[in-house]
Order: structure tokens, then C-alpha cells, then sequence
């Protein structure tokens, strides 16, 4: 697949640079891995019956840990979309958070299980509630940069998407916004070339996303997304950039979604078993993790310990949320308001 | 104490809140150095620079979009959309986003933000210069939308706004901008949300209206108190959303007769809605039926004088309504 290849702006090997430790290189691969296989989980309980809904993060791991290790947690902002599994989790949330919220768990904290999986948000995390209607956080994430600004910090606003819902108006308004006060925000495109069924040469008449860059006057780049190394490497000039003053960036990973939409969906219809087969042999978590051992930094008994943590911890979340009750009917009423009287 | 028109008090109650409160700032098109086009911000630039008053792109939802965002990074942002006809492109920022951050959040986050706008006709505006769509919004449980006409609300709400944890949409009437003056204290102070205000005392009769046709409805009923030995009680709702449930019942049991009064077209429209919590709280009180005066169903405000004449309501048309319901 030609789309897996695509152009760089910078060389993908100048690890040295990445200023990254072999232990943070291995944190990158645990997160990556946690989130693949939370997934499988919540497929794996999909389809046995045990919720209604998932919507999965696979093919995008490491574009999400790339562009998570870049940023500051303690001070940075994220919108994400709903794929950002492997995002959320980087930037605080646990997969007992998220298994509470596949199952719809009384208190889960994104949504009170008032919302779908998938529409993350938690402000002690600084990840802003999401919603399903695409393209909104992005006319967003600009006025989350600006209060920051207003307030003379350095933060750091990332806000997700996939290449289907750069199509939408709010997208254009949020690029334009940031552009013109050189807000520090990283315009996240998680491009995996389909918007549910129609594919991206349907979708735009252009190759990169990242090339409307130049029509806002921002940066914009476009990186291999199955590499959390190479994006990392990308991402961090992107968010120092932004971070200086010098202005947002429109970054593009090409990635591939390796499920269908979401466990409603069913890619036979758009797409052939031997188009997904591909994107196998460039799975995110096989090149990233290949990627480590080439540079020493993965020993196969340090991939089977991470296995065996991540495996625990999904087996912990499982027991945990499985157990947790249902939120009580009253709370389809709550969160409505504030309490009446009560001022800001 | 001084008298303020209805826009130099909605002026008053920005400058003073952003004088006290550092995270209030706004934002819309031609806010700043232009003063917006009705000048409601004449001055703020000056005062407090282009950080705090921002002439932002032409660009409605992103106008939205930038305030929610910013207040979910802790600031207290006053969007103002130039005309409340030019807010449809907000919408999803607005009922989808704003509306439903609290609810969709679990309480987690809030969404603190004022929409100014202004709203209505008989300024020779037409279909994108008049609309009065409040009930598009009313109908959206997370926001509040209040439609002050009084200067001294007017100053009142929109502090109360700022301070509310909850979006709230600010209509004002544009044709009453220069149009109406009341005194209006010169220190902060806030109008609680959610309150109506009885404004004509009276047992024979209620009137409930909000915007100018507020204004067209006291005339009517003091002309008619003055010709008649009856007395009519004139309720402004100031606050739409919610709704003063309290003050209508009320009132209505006290009168046993309701002429509903509003700019907006009928069908669908909030007068609806209160003549129902009237029908369902209020019925053995009722003397007679429950009378609305409402816009036409076209789609919006035409532009000739003779049609646009057509499609307002005056205070001779409710002079009328009165009579028709006075007799039963």
C-alpha cells in the first residue's frame, strides 16, 4: 500500500535525537500494547454479548504514544476523538476507567456512563469531554489554548481526528483561529484513509491532509504512523514549536484501522480481506516493538514481562468493573445544571 | 439614581465585570475596534486591550467553539453573535457541545459561557435582520436563555450570566436599545435567572410577555385600566429558559384569564408551552380561553415598510386581544 509510505518532512531513524531512554521506549511500547489489547478485550465481550458498543484504537497506537510522549501531561490539554484509546490512557486514564466505561459502570469517569465508550473526558486529566458529532473539538481546542495564553502559560492543546471529519466546517474555523493568534495547538489528523466506508479519495481530492497546512499559514506534517519512534521524533517538534510561540501544526499519521468502524459495522462491504491482511504486516505494535529491538532497547523477556503486566492489568480491570454496579435510574436526571445558586 | 438606556446598561455590565473579573473577556465580529455594529461594546477595546476584546473571524461557530474551549480552561468568555439570525451555524457548538457538556461529562465539566445577540424586528432588518428564534433554544435542556427588556435587568441578568456555571443565551432587542431607559443603579449587582418580574399589578387579567412586545403590552393594559374599572396584571418573564412557572400559576389563579404575547411566530413557539403548564396546573382556574398573540407563520420578517407593518404586532392589536378576553 502506496499510503503507508508517505512523504516525510524529516528522517525517520534519528533516534539519538528523540532524546528518548530504552525505559521510556519501553513505556511507549506497555501503552501501546495495553490499549491493543483492552481492545481485543472489549471485542472479545462485544461479541459474547456483554455490551452493546466498542469503537477501537487498533492501527493507531503508536501514532497516540508518539504524539502522548511528546507532550507535557502535567500541563498539556487534550480533545480527543473516539478512537484515542491509547491517548486517554497516556494521559492518566486507567483501564479500569475504561473497562468501567465500556461496561456503562456506575461513576464510570468520562460520562457517568451517560455517554457511549468512547467519548472520553476528564478534567483532573485535562482531556476535555468529548462528543460524537466530528469536528467540533477542533473549533474548540483554539479557546482552550487562548485561556492558557490569556493566563501567560506554556501549555500545549492537542486535539484529535480522523482524515473523514477534516471535511467538516468547524475543522476549517479551528485551523483559521489558531493560525491568526499562533496558538499552541496540535491539529491531530489520524488519517487511516476511511470515513466508516467511504474512502479517502472520496473524502478529499489531495494525499496528505497535512498539505492544507500551507493555506493557513501553519506548519504541517505528515509522518508514518506505525512507527510510535518516528512520530515521537516528529510530534516533539510540533509541540516545542508550539510550545515557544511559534504556532500550531497540522499533523498528519497515516495509519490503518485494522477493525471495521466500530462493533456496529462490517468492512466486507467497502473492503477486501486481502486490503486488511495487509495492514498486518504494518501493525503498529509488530514495527514499534521491532523497532525497539533493532535498537537494543526490547529484549524478548522484557516484551513477555510487559505482556504479562498488560495482560494482569486487563484481567484487574475486567474483575473490577464486572463487579461494579449500574448507575442508579435517578442519574438519567442529574448533571443537567449546576445546583440552583451556585455562581463561577 | 440614573437612567441608562437598554445599551449602555448591557455596556456597564460588561465593562464592570471585566474590571472585577480578569476572566472575562469577549469575542465576535467587530467587537473591538468598531465597537460592534450596535456599539453594545464601544469603549472595551481601549480599556482592556485586544487579549480581552477580540475581533474574531467571520466565523459563528468557531466564535462558539473558542468560548467553550476557553472555558474549559478556567476563563468566563461573552461571545456575541452580531445577529441572533446569524447563529445557525453555531448550533452544534451550541446544543450539542455547550448544552450538553455538563451532562454528557457526569458533572465534570460545566461550560460557563454568555451568548450575546441581538434579536427582533421593526428595524426595517427583514428576514436576516429580525429574527426572534428563542424557542429553538428554550427547547434545549443545559442551556438557559434569558430576553431582559428593562435596563435595569438587562445589567442585572448579564452579570448573572457571566457568574452562571451553565451557558446562557442573551437575547437582547435590538429595536429597544435606544428605544428604552430605566434607571439603573451605577454598582454591580445581579438579576437572579430564572425569575419573572410582575411589572403592572392586576386581578382581572394577565398578560405574559418578554422583548419589545413587552413594551407594546404595558401600553395596551394601562390604556385600557385607564378607560376601565378592571386591572390587568403584566408579567415580563425576563428569563425563558427556565421558566418562571411559579409567577404564571400564580398569577393565573389570581386573574383566571391569560393573553400570552410574543414576536415569535406561534406554531411550536414557547407560548405554547406556558399555555399548556397553564392547562395542566392551572385549568379550574381559567375563566376563559388562553389567548396568544404571536408572529405570522412566514418564514421570516419581511423588508417593504407595508409588509414588514404586516407582520408586527402593535399595541392596538393587543388593545384589542384585552377586549376580546375581557368579555367572557
Amino acid at each position: 500500500m502506496g499510503r503507508t509510505e508517505p512523504s516525510r518532512t524529516a528522517t525517520a531513524t534519528r533516534d539519538d535525537v528523540a532524546g528518548l531512554s530504552h525505559d521510556d521506549m519501553r513505556r511507549m511500547y506497555e501503552t501501546m500494547l495495553l490499549a491493543r489489547q483492552l481492545d481485543e478485550r472489549m471485542w472479545l465481550m462485544n461479541r459474547a454479548g456483554r455490551a452493546p458498543f466498542v469503537i477501537s484504537v487498533q492501527g493507531h497506537e503508536a501514532a497516540q504514544v508518539g504524539m502522548g510522549f511528546a507532550l507535557d501531561t502535567s500541563k498539556d490539554w487534550l480533545l480527543p476523538y473516539y478512537r484515542d484509546l491509547a491517548l486517554v490512557l497516556h494521559f492518566g486514564m486507567t483501564p479500569r476507567d475504561m473497562m468501567m466505561s465500556f461496561l456503562a459502570r456506575k461513576d464510570e469517569p468520562n460520562s457517568r456512563a451517560k455517554q457511549m465508550p468512547g467519548h472520553y473526558g476528564s478534567r483532573k486529566h485535562r482531556i476535555v469531554t468529548s462528543s460524537s458529532p466530528v469536528g467540533t473539538q477542533f473549533a474548540q481546542a483554539p479557546g482552550v489554548a487562548l485561556a492558557a495564553r490569556m493566563r501567560g502559560e506554556d501549555t500545549v492543546v492537542v486535539t484529535s481526528i480522523g482524515e473523514g471529519g477534516t471535511a467538516q466546517g468547524d475543522v476549517h474555523e479551528g485551523l483559521n483561529w489558531a493560525s491568526i493568534y499562533k496558538l499552541a495547538v496540535i491539529f491531530f489528523v489520524q488519517n487511516n484513509h476511511y470515513a466508516i466506508s467511504v474512502p479517502q479519495e472520496k473524502e478529499m481530492a489531495i494525499e496528505n491532509v497535512s498539505d492544507r497546512a500551507v493555506a493557513y499559514g501553519m506548519a504541517g506534517v505528515t509522518v508514518d504512523g506505525a512507527d510510535a519512534i518516528d512520530v515521537y521524533v516528529q510530534a516533539r517538534e510540533a509541540v516545542e514549536r508550539a510550545r515557544r510561540g511559534d504556532g500550531p501544526t497540522l499533523f498528519e499519521a497515516k495509519v490503518n484501522r485494522l477493525t471495521p468502524h466500530s462493533s456496529d459495522d462490517d468492512d466486507r462491504f467497502y473492503r477486501s480481506r486481502e486490503e486488511v491482511a495487509s495492514y498486518r504486516e504494518r501493525d503498529p505494535i509488530t514495527v514499534t516493538a521491532q523497532r525497539l529491538k533493532d535498537l537494543g532497547a526490547l529484549s524478548d523477556e522484557q516484551d513477555q514481562d510487559i505482556r504479562n503486566r498488560v495482560k494482569a492489568s486487563i484481567n484487574d480491570a475486567t474483575d473490577f468493573a464486572e463487579a461494579a454496579p449500574p448507575p442508579d435510574p435517578e442519574e438519567a436526571f442529574t448533571d443537567v445544571y449546576a445546583p440552583e445558586g451556585s455562581r463561577v | 439614581m440614573a437612567t441608562k438606556l437598554l445599551i449602555e446598561a448591557i455596556r456597564e455590565g460588561l465593562m464592570q465585570e471585566m474590571e472585577a473579573d480578569e476572566r472575562v473577556f469577549i469575542l465576535g465580529e467587530d467587537v473591538g475596534t468598531r465597537g460592534g455594529v450596535f456599539r453594545v461594546t464601544e469603549g472595551l477595546l481601549d480599556k482592556f486591550g485586544e487579549m480581552r476584546v477580540i475581533d474574531s473571524p467571520l466565523a459563528e461557530s468557531s466564535i462558539v467553539g473558542v468560548a467553550i474551549g476557553a472555558a474549559a480552561n478556567g476563563m468566563l468568555p461573552v461571545a456575541e453573535i452580531q445577529f441572533l439570525d446569524f447563529i445557525h451555524p453555531a448550533m452544534d457548538q451550541i446544543m450539542n457541545e455547550a448544552a450538553k457538556f455538563r451532562y454528557r461529562s457526569g458533572g465534570d465539566f460545566g461550560c460557563p459561557i454568555v451568548i450575546r445577540s441581538p434579536y427582533g424586528g421593526g428595524i426595517h432588518g427583514a428576514l436576516y435582520h429580525s429574527q426572534s428564534i428563542e424557542a429553538l433554544f428554550t427547547h434545549t435542556p443545559g442551556l438557559k436563555v434569558v430576553a431582559p427588556i428593562d435596563p435595569y435587568d438587562a445589567k442585572g441578568l448579564l452579570r448573572a450570566a457571566i457568574h452562571d456555571p451553565d451557558p446562557v443565551l442573551f437575547l437582547e432587542h435590538k429595536r429597544a436599545y435606544r428605544a428604552v431607559r430605566g434607571e439603573v443603579p451605577d454598582e454591580p449587582y445581579d438579576v437572579p435567572i430564572g425569575k419573572a418580574k410582575i411589572v403592572r399589578e392586576g386581578s382581572d387579567m394577565t398578560i405574559i410577555s418578554w422583548g419589545w412586545y413587552l413594551q407594546e403590552s404595558i401600553q395596551a393594559a394601562d390604556d385600557y385600566m385607564q378607560e376601565q374599572d378592571a386591572t390587568i396584571e403584566v408579567i415580563d418573564l425576563r428569563s425563558l429558559r427556565p421558566l418562571d412557572k411559579d409567577a404564571i400559576l400564580e398569577s393565573v389563579m389570581k386573574t383566571g384569564k391569560v393573553l400570552i404575547v410574543h414576536e415569535a411566530n406561534k406554531f411550536g413557539g414557547l407560548g405554547g408551552e406556558i399555555s399548556a403548564i397553564i392547562a395542566e396546573d392551572a385549568f379550574a382556574y381559567l375563566d376563559g380561553p388562553i389567548v396568544r398573540i404571536a408572529g405570522p407563520e412566514v418564514p421570516a420578517m419581511p423588508y417593504a415598510p407595508p409588509l414588514e407593518k404586516a407582520f408586527l404586532h402593535d399595541k392596538d392589536d393587543i388593545r384589542a386581544a384585552i377586549e376580546k378576553l375581557a368579555a367572557y
